[in-house]
């Protein structure tokens, strides 16, 4: 059984996926490596991105990070502030 | 003071906020929009934020810059939106007792920025657009 995941998109990955926020279905359990799995697999032009970070209530995620369905996810291309 | 802002920036208001009478120097970095990036004509930029997490890791560099140097006041205010050539996209000031923290913390400040900030900005061309750094 999965459980929606509310993903934020920002730049390039919004502009990729032509939408800002995506509802993701993961399985309870999931970290943040089968997050970009599933968004990969289901966006194939992310991947030429240089990088995406995956940030879970606004900090840093590691791969290993597991989710919650009640987290704010959001995905971190490159960033170019400044 | 951290802030992000669709506004542009009050470049006096922040020198005023600096002002401290334990302040020997006041160093001041902006960064601004440039007409061009190899050799390509850039008629605007336009800057997007993740802005909840934007302003937490800003906070958090302005506070190991203050752990390392002895600051006695700091801002630093990014712009979004859409910008026209010369506008001002950050502003970095710091004030310390002596010169060389100054110098040593605002240059330390924008460039973690630009390594660590969730913020993206566009090059909007005559002919087309490109996100900074995102592709190979």
């Amino acid at each position: 059984m999965t459980q929606p995941h509310t993903v934020l998109l920002f730049g390039i990955t919004r502009d990729l996926v032509g939408q800002s926020r995506l509802s993701v279905p993961l399985t309870k359990g999931s970290r943040v490596s089968d997050l970009v799995a599933h968004l990969n697999a289901q966006y194939p032009a992310l991947t030429g991105v240089k990088s995406i970070l995956v940030a879970v209530n606004s900090e840093y995620a590691e791969p290993n990070t597991l989710l919650d369905p009640s987290d704010e996810i959001a995905l971190i291309p490159p960033v170019s502030g400044g | 003071m951290i802030a992000l802002t669709a506004d542009p920036i009050d470049f006096s208001s922040a020198y005023h906020y600096l002002q401290t009478d334990e302040a020997g120097a006041i160093d001041f970095f902006f960064g601004v929009v440039r007409n061009n990036t190899q050799q390509r004509s850039v008629n605007q930029l336009d800057y997007e934020a993740y802005g909840p997490m934007a302003i937490r890791e800003m906070q958090k560099i302005a506070d190991q810059a203050c752990e390392r140097w002895p600051i006695l006041k700091y801002v630093v205010i990014h712009r979004t939106g859409v910008l026209r050539i010369g506008e001002m996209a950050v502003l970095i000031g710091v004030a310390t007792p002596h010169r060389d923290a100054a110098f040593e913390a605002t240059r330390y400040i924008i460039d973690t920025i630009k390594q660590t900030v969730p913020i993206w900005k566009k090059e909007l061309f005559a002919d087309g657009e490109v996100w900074v750094n995102a592709t190979p």
